[in-house]
């Protein structure tokens, strides 16, 4: 998983219909330090309610999404936001 | 998922039998705040509405594929729907 920050959402009315009714966080990856990790970044379905500014922890991988979002085996989803982060100690 | 923008469209009379029927696009990839970021690639739409000019957020490798599930097809980009809100303040 990837620590990263809440920056923006994304709202797409036409699109794949799995996507219907889950909200769509653009998500910048962050270095432990809190620091962007250049531009790496994602659109990811948020899973815990997190909000434009907080730090959270990104699942970025299908299987484990699709188990998450009991859509195994045809979820076509990646970048899940599995948590929010409150303190990050290294 | 990524941002993109629909930049054209591409034709291929030849190609893989599980690719026939697909709509294919060139798109560029963005960052979170839509800059250039890349070289452009081709990706079905499966989101069936997207053209050149739209603002769009594509799936690459496996999922691209299971945009298109239950047909098994041989894509590594598939567009899955058309922005229309994209809010990104400034630094927060």
């Amino acid at each position: 998983m990837k620590t990263g920050r809440v920056v923006g959402t994304v709202v797409s009315p036409q699109q794949h219909p799995f996507y219907d009714g889950r909200k769509q966080l653009i998500v910048r990856y962050t270095r432990p330090d809190g620091t962007y990790a250049d531009d790496a970044y994602a659109v990811a379905i948020d899973q815990v309610g997190a909000g434009i500014g907080q730090d959270v922890l990104v699942l970025d991988e299908g299987n484990s999404a699709r188990q998450l979002l009991s859509l195994a085996p045809s979820g076509p989803t990646r970048a899940v936001v599995v948590g929010i982060i409150d303190a990050v100690n290294t | 998922m990524k941002l993109g923008r629909v930049v054209g469209t591409l034709v291929a009379n030849t190609r893989v039998d599980g690719m026939d029927g697909l709509k294919l696009l060139v798109v560029t990839p963005l960052t979170a705040d839509l800059r250039d970021a890349g070289s452009s690639f081709v990706a079905t739409d499966a989101s069936a509405q997207a053209g050149p000019g739209c603002l769009v957020t594509y799936e690459s490798s496996r999922e691209a594929a299971l945009l298109h599930h239950p047909r098994f097809v041989p894509v590594d980009h598939a567009i899955v729907g058309i922005v229309d809100q994209h809010h990104c303040p400034e630094e927060t």
